[in-house]
């Protein structure tokens, strides 16, 4: 094996800021979902973590944010570093201190609390005043005033893109500086996911808060994203700049169905194999 | 007139103290989404404890200091070794946690204080206030008076706790969802540990009242039960609720006490005492079929 696999050219100019370094994921001690996946995220880029069901998306998710071990899972090796040390061993309240949060797939609001009751949850972990608390509201409600008209409505009885935009909102208010997003298009209609992903390109220029965004819309995500990473049962198949990735004649043929031949059945798509990266 | 208002009255008063247990029950599953079997145990331990703490020479008021200090602990144990082990387990594993927790209560508490009956002595006297007797000819107990001061009392900071603070919310919204909970940093251990201390708190008032009013015995631990139809009619996740289903179960039993048997004698003969033992349990039957949630509870909220 050579040790000169190309280095990322578009990667990490400055110095690391969120970094997986192969790690591996081991539920009920016997499933092993990741097998050395290794990432990074810049500061103030947004990058996307693409693949198709049971990649290992949100495992990866999980296992930066330390909310595996309520699932029974495990990071069995490798590690993970925000600015420089390691978190792996701290507890989701102590990350999300620590500036980095996650906002889990499926839209988990608190269903009886009213919109603005789960916004303010998020700041929990902020000993804030009165004062300040109501400036991060406002401030949630400049990038969402969908929120805001419908600030005292249970959030159960909310439309699925006032849920998403709710889950994005709540997290915040904890003032996060990175925020690990799973699957923000899920069973939203096109325009909403549309709606939703330039918001979090606006936080992202405006904020300052760093993304690392999980999808199946793969198109979607790269159109948004500085940089991706492609993942396949549990190891990283292919990275790259999202340009790049976009334009890919792979990426076209293994995620859209689309290659230069045309639309191709989806029986006759090949798994993608062809560089690995992790150390095996 | 003068008659039914007494029973009416009295009614409400003896429903305060079911709304007492029936508080425990409620900032529980409020909290955690489970019902605590353990609570009428709860209220054992509590009641036990004061009176333990009084025999061994301690003033009523550093008794019940200790006992709050007791349940404190038991409360923050409890977090660190049932409830710790079952985050993010079906809500019916945990209920099964608290029946353990019940049992290993009455066993514990015998073992600490001893199991035999006893008084307990608050200072406020069970009888009639003169005043209120002389204009009006209606006798209300001062004792059940001072209880329902202390519920109304414990109701509103609970209630007003659980709307406007940032831990209030933090307990609502971990009972909604612990994962999401956990994911946006609220420390679940915390608010476990915290809620727990609170219904031991609860579990201490409602021993106090109920200690006093009937002594200190095993049979404490049966309280639960009658907080169970005051609870259905309520709502479970409702402070207030407990506090109203509380009212309409004691007016409606000691009501049906005295003005039911007469109306079921002459419709079916026979002799009808003792309506107020099963008379709530037939209300909460009528209202988990027309109202399954409760006067106050949530609303299960589906989407389709």
């Amino acid at each position: 094996m050579t040790a000169a696999t190309a280095p990322t050219e578009a990667a990490p100019a400055a110095e690391p800021y969120l970094t997986v370094n192969n790690i591996e994921v081991i539920y009920d001690h016997v499933i092993l979902v990741l097998k050395g996946v290794s990432l990074d995220v810049p500061k103030g880029r947004i990058v996307a973590l693409l693949g198709a069901n049971g990649a290992g998306k949100t495992t990866t998710l999980k296992a930066i944010s330390n909310l595996l071990r309520a699932e029974r899972g495990d990071v069995t090796k490798g590690s993970v570093e925000f600015r420089g040390r390691r978190v792996d061993q701290l507890s989701p309240n102590e990350l999300v201190r620590r500036g980095v949060i996650q906002v889990m797939e499926g839209r988990h609001c608190f269903a009886h609390l009213t919109l603005e009751e789960n916004l303010l949850t998020g700041a929990y972990t902020r000993s804030i005043s009165r004062g300040e608390l109501k400036q991060s509201l406002e401030k949630v409600y400049h990038y969402f005033p969908r929120l805001k008209t419908r600030r005292g409505s249970q959030a159960g009885y909310t439309s699925g893109g006032e849920q998403q935009m709710c889950v994005i909102g709540r997290a915040l208010m904890a003032r996060p500086e990175m925020i690990l997003l799973d699957e923000p298009s899920m069973g939203l209609a096109p325009q909403i996911v549309e709606e939703i992903f330039e918001i979090v390109k606006g936080l992202n220029g405006q904020e300052n808060v760093s993304f690392l965004l999980a999808e199946q819309n793969t198109m979607m995500a790269l159109r948004y994203a500085d940089f991706g990473y492609i993942l396949e049962n549990g190891r990283v198949v292919m990275e790259g700049d999202a340009e790049g990735l976009r334009t890919n004649e792979d990426v076209k043929e293994f995620y859209l169905g689309i290659s230069s031949a045309g639309r191709k059945s989806f029986k006759d798509i090949k798994h993608y194999r062809r560089r690995k990266r992790w150390l095996s | 007139m003068q008659f039914f208002l007494e029973v009416l009255i009295g009614g409400l008063l003896s429903g305060v103290m079911y709304a007492l247990v029936a508080l425990g029950f409620v900032l529980i599953y409020k909290a955690s989404g489970v019902f605590n079997f353990a609570q009428g145990a709860m209220v054992y331990l509590a009641a036990l404890s004061v009176v333990g703490c009084m025999e061994k020479g301690a003033p009523l008021w550093l008794a019940i200091l200790l006992a709050f200090v007791i349940m404190t602990l038991f409360g923050i144990a409890t977090e660190k070794f049932v409830l710790r082990k079952l985050v993010n387990q079906p809500p019916i594993a945990l209920f099964m946690a608290t029946i353990g927790l019940a049992f290993f209560i009455e066993g514990l508490a015998p073992m600490l204080f001893g199991s035999e009956p006893r008084a307990l002595d608050l200072g406020i006297v069970d009888e009639p206030i003169p005043a209120i007797l002389d204009a009006w000819g209606i006798v209300i107990s001062k004792f059940d008076l001072v209880a329902a001061g202390v519920a109304a009392l414990l109701v509103t900071t609970l209630a007003l706790f659980f709307q406007y603070t940032r831990i209030g919310r933090a307990l609502r919204a971990v009972a909604d969802d612990h994962q999401a909970a956990l994911s946006i940093g609220i420390p679940l251990q915390h608010i476990w540990a915290i809620v727990w201390g609170i219904a031991g708190f609860v579990a201490l008032v409602a021993g106090l009242m109920w200690g006093a009013r009937n002594g200190v015995q095993f049979a404490l631990t049966f309280t639960a039960l009658k907080a169970l139809p005051v609870l259905i009619i309520g709502g479970f996740t409702s402070v207030p609720g407990a506090i109203v289903g509380g009212l309409i179960i004691g007016a409606s039993e000691k009501l049906a006490e005295i003005y039911l048997p007469p109306v079921m004698q002459s419709l079916f003969g026979g002799n009808f005492g003792g309506i107020e033992g099963w008379f709530p349990y037939v209300l909460a039957l009528f209202f988990l079929l027309i109202r399954p949630e409760g006067l106050f509870g949530e609303k299960h909220i589906d989407r389709v």
